[in-house]
Order: structure tokens, then C-alpha cells, then sequence
């Protein structure tokens, strides 16, 4: 006990074993990278290949020859009033059967129901909302195929995005600012509209912009409820069939021939653009919630 | 409610437009294992098998290339990256989530399908394998965002007594973290087969839309979903093939929502013991 | 320097090279300091107590030691601290280090394994795989744990499904299956109740021959049965280190000590 201990050394399996981790950590971290590696590569090709088509008449002209020349402008126009009318129809219903969900409903059988018929909307492939869409709002209500009725397929599409993160920055909302507001006597329905939803702004637009890229990107539920292939102008109401910038990028690609390469680039690249400009905003909403949130 | 209401709308929509034909004309032994997919022929055949079979092998491929990426993916997000590192790769992985699958087709088509011809030297790039591995980077994303949620609900206090007995990170994830997250990883797989599984575009344009069974993940192949879109547009309303279309529909329907249901199972039936 | 009167022959315990040297240790939380000038060496197979009221900076030391700072976002480490002659700070390899600390969190935390898994996970991790020797190791570590009686019939159930004061035990258990050379207990008596409290003490006192003990409670009488050397801290501060006897003969060397061992503030 009186001899000077050596100082303190790893064991050979100590050491074995931090060689180890520090392997597995580079193995994943490696295989990371090759999942993410997609996201620039795709951006690369497409700005290579794409950009240089990207000329202001491309985005300001009418196609010709079947969308293999000229430009973009109806399928531009398209999509924006596409992605607006699901907006007004998702956003309302989604916004308030969160508002149900986080703030009335008791933890039963329905609410439970509810979440289950949510996250099964969620899964549903997009082609099956295609057909729904068809059956209900093409057919059953009557619509045609129309941008009302497209627009109505990617809401019901959408529904559970919004729900879900206005419900999630509802319930981020501190009880006690509730209770605080119960105590002053205000009703139920008045705390919300006036400390729960204006502490909840940053999710609601978060679930809105999720709303946008879906929309924007989406091809097969408006490809037989109310995109149209070749339309040389703008749609002028809702009943109108349109162009969509998704659905126009399918067909360039597909069932059009003598496409010169970088055309279906050049309106890929626009829709990422859009997509991931979106997205951006988004992300940039949480972080600014995510940092106020330190109430 | 608006959800169960859209949901049983869908479900009942979806039913009543193939119904009749189903009750009445449709053999379901021809459509499950009929092996000739004819809708146009007279007489028309409707063995969907072909669909079956491109669409389990296009999604087994998926499968293969998404679960090692997003599991490993995960584990580092989770448990080995810090800091702004891990703000990053979180960042770059919902970007990922957020190109739409018609740029996917896009990529399938004229990136993916060029260099699998010159790759393997085939005739066409447009094959199970293209398909499989766009869906796999598409489905990824979603998988190793809910792969991180289960290991993010292993409690910090059974990392850090673990590692207080000198564990190593990779021995604490091995030993205590991937055993605590397994529903939640199951669960992660099967809503990833769902998402692969009911992907309609860019399958549509990266496998091929061949109507055979493939024999080999070179082979050109079809899904049912494909099917759909690509033959919707040109049946006749209310005819039989429009029809059948609605059946398969509801098929896929009936498939991703017993999916959906057993992974919430999977989930809720650890958060009950 | 301190009168000699009750070390009058310095044992071979007080001339050894310390285990632990602890020099100008600083510990902040971002701009929070919690720690500060602590100047202090521990002693090879002494228990050394640590006593004083909360957010004294009990726990940050024994987080310094073994290098659990990574867990606590924002924790910094100023000064040094060596173990067994190596700084701590300069050892990339963390969790050989703490393989050589055992280490008893206040609250228990039994791992998501069963009892078994729990105690032989340390040994499985060293790389033993004979089944024979890790029965022996689990059973001798859960008998110094008082825990073996209990448990003995039940070994595959799970670890985080006992009782509060099981786990407690159950982690002494597992912090002794790894065989450290320096055992850090943080308050290990709070879920456990007096008489098993009593039992474990006796097991310190016999470890005393193996290992050394450093001893963070919140019940100045256990530092007294236990400790061969009580350091006082206070608001972030080592008051002062004495041997225990001394400590509680009168003999503490701040007022402040006092104060506190007489119930007057903490």
C-alpha cells in the first residue's frame, strides 16, 4: 500500500472499447451524410442543368409545342391559385378542430378516435385521395373537374399537417397563463382568443407553410380532379380547370416528346425553389417560437 | 371530427365506386393472384398480381436502403452529434423531406436511370432498383424523424447511469437505448413501408411501369398505385376498369390503414407497461 | 497548521500519494458559478466526507471527478483535478475514467434491465463473459448492498420496477460490481430508511480496506459515523477540511462550521 501506484492508464479493452465508438460514431455519421448527400446532389443537378433555362420568359410565357418550348405562366398562376383555395378551405377546419382537440376535448374514446382517424389520414397514400377526391367533390358534389375540386383534395390531404401543429403549439402554451386568465373570469372561448391562439401564431403558420409545400408539390391527387395538361391561360375562377406547375413537370418529363433535358430541370428547380423557401420560413417560425418559449 | 368524417368519407366514397363491380363481376382470386393485368383486352383481365409483386419488391428495395440510412441517422442526431452540428443535420434531413416526389421522378428518371443503365450496363434504368432506392431516400426522412422521437424518449437518466459505470455512447445505445426505443423503431419501419408503399408518382416514373412481375430488382416493374394514376385518366366513368381501379384503391386503402393502426398499437401498447 | 495532538504518528495513509489532488477548482454553469478555489486531496482508502447545506457545490465536485459534465449543458471546468496522477481534463478516453469511479446518484436510477443485467452490465462491459464468475460478482455486489435477500428469488425482473430504496441499492450494487478504485456516493441515504441506511454503512466502513470513498450527505451524523476527514462547503466554497473527530469535538476551525454542524443555518 506504501509503493507509488502507477498513474491511472485505460485497460487495453477500455481503450478496445473507446476505438470502438469512436468507429461506430464515424460509421453513422458517414451514413448520415449519404442519406443527406441526395438533398445537394438533387439541388446541384438541377441547378446545372436547369438554371440556365431559367430565363424571365420562361417564367412569364405561355408553353408551346406541348410544353417542350415557352414557358411557364399558366401552370405558375395555377398553382398559386390551387395552393391558395386549399389554404382557405385547410386552414379554417384544421385550425379549429385543433383548437377542439387541445383545449375541449376530454381525454375518452372519441378524442382518442379522432387522433387515430388523424394519423391514419395522414398515412393515406396520395393516390387514394386522388380517387376520393374524384368519387366526392369531382362526381358526388358535383364540382367537375375544377380547381375548387382539386383544391378541396389537397385540403382533406393537408388537414392532418395543420391540425396537428396548430395542436402542438396550442398545448405548448403554458397552463398556468390559462388559468391565470380563468381567474380573471374570462370564459373559456375568450381565454383562447386572447392568450392562447396569439401565443400560438408561430404554429399555426408553421402548419400553413407545411400546408403550402404539400400543395405546391403534390402531382397525383389534382392529376384527375382538375390539372389540366395544356392551358395557354390563367384560370379565371375556381370552376376553371388549370395548369399546375407539378403536374406540368409529369407531363414534360413523361408524355411529351423532344423536350429539350434542361426544360423539366428548369421547372423542377422552380418548384424546390418554392418548396424549400417554404420550408425555410418555416423552420425559421419554430426556431423563433422554440426561443420565445423560454417564458 | 372533421378527420373521422373524412376518413369514413374516404373509406365509403372509395367503396361505393367499386362496389358494384366488385360484388357482381369481379373474381377477387383473379384480381389477388391473376397474373395478367389486361384491363384494355377483350376480353379484359384484371390480375392485379403483377401490381403486388412490383409494389412488395419496389418497397422491400425501399426498405433495404431507408432503415440502415435513417436508423444510423438517428443514433447520430440522437445520441452523437451536439450543438449546432446536430441543428444542422435536423435541418438538412426535413429538407430532404420536403422535395417533392415528382422531383424525385424527376431525379429517377433522368439522374438515377442513366447511371444504373451504364452502372450495370441494362437496357433501361427505370427498374425495381431506381425505384427503390428513390422511394428509400424519400421515405428516409420521415423514418429518422420518428426514429429520434423513440430514442429521444429514453429518459437522460439511463444515459448518464450508464455512462457513470464507464459505458461507452455506442455500449449505452446497444445495451439500454435501442432496447428501451424498439416499439418506437418498429414503428418508425412500418410507418416508412406505409409511406413507400402508397408513393404514387415517382414510382411512376423511375420503375418503369412494366405489368409484369419482376424477376430481379432489374427488372422494370409496376405498382399498384402507378397503376392508378396512369390508367384513371383513360377509363370510362363508371365503366369496369374505372371500377376495378377504385377496388384497388380501397385495397391500398384498407392496407396503409391497418399499417398506420398497428404501429399506433406498437407505440401505445409500450407506453401502457 | 494544525495542532498534532490527535495525529500524533503519521500512518502510512497520510504520507501515500493522494488519489485524488484538486487544485483551484472552479466549476461555472454558463455565467453561474458554482464552484470556486476548492484546494483539496483525497486520500488513497480514506472515507472523505463532504458535508453543507444545498447549493454548496456538493454535486458539481463529484461531476468534476469523474467527468460527468458533458450532461449538464454549459458546464465548465476551471483549475485541475487529477486522479491517480493523470488530469482528468487532459483524458480523451471519459469513460475508462469513470470505469475506475463508481459513482451513487442521489436519485436511483435502475437501468431498464433486469436486476442481473444491471450488476453484471459493469463486468460484461470490462469484456467478462463467464457465466460463473458474473454470478459471483452480482451476488457478492447485491449482499454489500443489503439488496441480495430481497432479490435473490427474482433476479430477471426488471431493475427500474422496484421500490425507490431497492433501486437506491441496487445501484450501490452496480456501482460496486465495477470494482473502482473510487466510489462517489451524493446523498445515497435519502430513499432508503434507517436500518438498511445502517446496513450499507457498515459496508463502507469494510470497503474503506479496498477503495476510497468520497461521501456527499446531507446528514452531518452519517459524516461523523463514516468519514475519516470532513470538508465543510459552503455557497461554492471549501470552508475547511478537518479530520472528523476534531470536526466534531469542537475542533472545526471556521465559525461557520459550527454554526452548521449546530443546526444553526442549512
Amino acid at each position: 500500500m506504501t509503493t507509488v501506484p502507477s498513474p491511472f492508464l485505460p485497460t487495453a479493452h477500455e481503450a478496445g472499447a473507446y476505438r470502438w465508438q469512436s468507429l461506430v460514431r464515424f460509421l453513422f455519421l458517414s451514413l448520415t451524410v449519404l442519406l443527406l448527400v441526395p438533398v445537394l446532389g438533387i439541388l446541384g443537378v438541377l441547378v446545372v442543368e436547369g438554371a440556365p433555362a431559367m430565363t424571365p420568359s420562361f417564367f412569364l410565357d405561355k408553353p408551346s409545342k406541348l410544353g417542350a418550348a415557352g414557358g411557364i405562366w399558366p401552370a405558375l398562376v395555377g398553382t398559386i391559385w390551387l395552393t391558395a383555395v386549399a389554404l382557405m378551405v385547410a386552414l379554417p377546419l384544421g385550425v379549429a378542430a385543433a383548437i377542439y382537440l387541445a383545449e375541449y376535448a376530454r381525454d375518452n374514446w372519441l378524442t382518442r378516435l379522432i387522433n387515430l382517424a388523424i394519423v391514419n389520414l395522414a398515412g393515406v397514400p396520395s393516390i387514394v385521395h386522388a380517387l376520393f377526391g374524384v368519387g366526392a367533390f369531382v362526381y358526388f358534389l358535383g364540382f367537375g373537374e375544377s380547381i375548387l375540386a382539386a383544391s378541396c383534395t389537397l385540403a382533406v390531404m393537408t388537414l392532418p399537417v395543420v391540425i396537428v401543429a396548430t395542436r402542438e403549439s396550442l398545448q405548448a402554451v403554458p397552463k398556468a397563463f390559462r388559468e391565470a386568465c380563468w381567474n380573471m373570469g374570462a370564459s373559456r372561448w375568450q381565454t383562447i382568443w386572447n392568450i392562447v391562439l396569439p401565443n400560438s401564431v408561430s404554429g399555426i403558420l408553421t402548419g400553413l407553410i407545411l400546408v403550402v409545400c404539400r400543395a405546391v408539390g403534390e402531382t397525383a391527387p389534382i392529376m384527375f380532379t382538375g390539372a389540366v395538361f395544356l392551358r395557354m391561360v390563367a384560370p379565371e375562377s375556381v370552376f376553371d380547370r388549370t395548369m399546375a406547375l407539378s403536374f406540368h413537370l409529369y407531363t414534360v418529363s413523361t408524355q411529351v416528346t423532344e423536350v429539350p433535358r434542361a426544360i423539366p430541370f428548369a421547372v423542377a428547380l422552380t418548384l424546390i425553389l418554392v418548396v424549400l423557401s417554404m420550408n425555410a420560413l418555416a423552420i425559421w417560425f419554430r426556431m423563433k417560437l422554440r426561443g420565445r418559449k423560454k417564458w | 371530427m372533421s378527420a373521422i368524417l373524412f376518413i369514413a368519407g374516404i373509406f365509403l366514397f372509395i367503396g361505393s365506386q367499386g362496389m358494384e363491380f366488385a360484388w357482381n363481376r369481379l373474381s377477387i382470386t383473379e384480381l389477388l393472384f391473376g397474373d395478367r393485368w389486361e384491363p384494355t383486352a377483350d376480353p379484359p383481365r384484371y390480375g392485379a398480381w403483377p401490381l403486388i409483386a412490383g409494389t412488395a419488391w419496389i418497397t422491400a428495395v425501399a426498405m433495404l436502403v431507408a432503415v440502415p440510412l435513417s436508423f444510423a441517422a438517428a443514433i447520430y442526431v440522437g445520441e452523437f452529434a451536439k450543438g449546432k452540428q446536430r441543428e444542422w443535420l435536423k435541418v438538412l434531413i426535413e429538407l430532404l423531406a420536403a422535395i417533392p416526389s415528382v422531383v424525385w421522378g424527376v431525379i429517377g428518371l433522368q439522374v438515377m436511370g442513366p447511371i444504373l443503365q451504364s452502372v450495370f450496363g441494362l437496357q433501361s434504368g427505370l427498374n425495381v432498383l431506381n425505384a427503390g432506392i428513390i422511394l428509400g431516400l424519400m421515405a428516409a426522412p420521415i423514418m429518422t424523424t420518428i426514429a429520434e422521437d423513440a430514442l429521444k424518449a429514453v429518459p437522460e437518466s439511463y444515459r448518464e447511469a450508464a455512462e457513470a459505470l464507464g459505458a461507452t455512447r455506442w455500449q449505452v445505445v446497444r445495451k439500454v437505448v435501442l432496447a428501451h426505443a424498439r416499439p418506437g423503431l418498429s414503428a418508425a419501419v412500418l410507418l416508412g413501408i406505409g409511406r413507400a408503399f402508397g408513393e404514387t408518382i415517382a414510382v411512376l416514373m423511375a420503375s418503369g411501369h412494366r405489368l409484369m412481375p419482376p424477376g430481379s430488382v432489374f427488372d422494370s416493374a409496376a405498382t399498384i398505385t402507378a397503376t392508378i394514376a396512369a390508367e384513371l385518366g383513360e377509363a370510362a366513368v363508371d365503366g369496369d376498369h374505372y371500377q376495378v381501379l377504385f377496388v384497388l384503391g380501397l385495397v391500398l386503402f384498407l392496407i396503409t390503414f391497418s399499417i398506420n393502426l398497428l404501429a399506433d398499437w406498437i407505440v401505445r401498447g409500450r407506453r401502457r407497461a | 497548521m494544525v495542532s498534532p495532538s490527535l495525529h500524533a504518528t503519521p500512518t502510512a495513509r497520510d504520507t501515500a500519494p493522494a488519489l485524488v489532488t484538486v487544485r483551484g477548482l472552479g466549476i461555472r454553469y454558463g455565467a453561474k458559478v458554482a464552484l470556486q478555489g476548492v484546494d483539496l486531496d483525497i486520500r488513497r482508502n480514506e472515507i472523505f466526507g463532504i458535508i453543507g447545506p444545498a447549493n454548496a457545490g456538493k454535486t458539481s465536485f463529484l461531476r468534476a471527478l469523474n467527468r460527468m459534465d458533458e450532461f449538464v449543458p454549459h458546464m465548465q471546468i476551471d483549475g485541475t483535478v487529477t486522479f491517480a496522477g493523470r488530469d482528468v481534463r487532459t483524458i480523451r478516453n471519459l469513460y475508462a475514467l469513470r470505469s475506475h469511479i463508481g459513482v451513487v446518484f442521489p436519485l436511483p436510477v435502475g437501468l431498464p434491465l433486469s436486476i442481473y443485467d444491471n450488476v453484471a452490465l459493469s463486468p460484461r462491459l470490462r469484456g467478462e463473459r463467464s457465466k460463473a464468475v458474473l454470478d459471483e460478482i452480482v451476488e457478492r455486489c447485491l449482499r454489500r448492498a443489503a439488496l441480495w435477500d430481497e432479490v435473490k428469488d427474482r433476479l430477471q425482473g426488471l431493475g427500474s420496477l422496484l421500490s425507490g430504496g431497492q433501486q437506491q441499492r441496487l445501484t450501490i450494487a452496480r456501482a460496486l460490481s465495477q470494482e473502482p478504485e473510487l466510489l462517489l456516493l451524493d446523498e445515497f441515504s435519502i430513499a432508503v430508511d434507517p436500518v438498511t441506511t445502517m446496513r450499507i454503512e457498515e459496508v463502507l466502513k469494510e470497503l474503506r480496506r479496498e477503495l476510497t470513498i468520497v461521501l456527499v450527505t446531507n446528514l452531518v451524523q452519517q459524516a461523523r459515523r463514516l468519514a475519516d476527514r470532513t470538508a465543510f462547503f459552503l455557497g461554492g466554497r471549501c470552508v475547511e477540511i478537518t479530520p472528523t473527530e476534531r470536526m466534531f469535538s469542537g475542533g472545526a476551525t471556521d465559525p461557520r462550521t459550527a454554526d452548521y454542524l449546530e443546526g444553526r443555518f442549512g
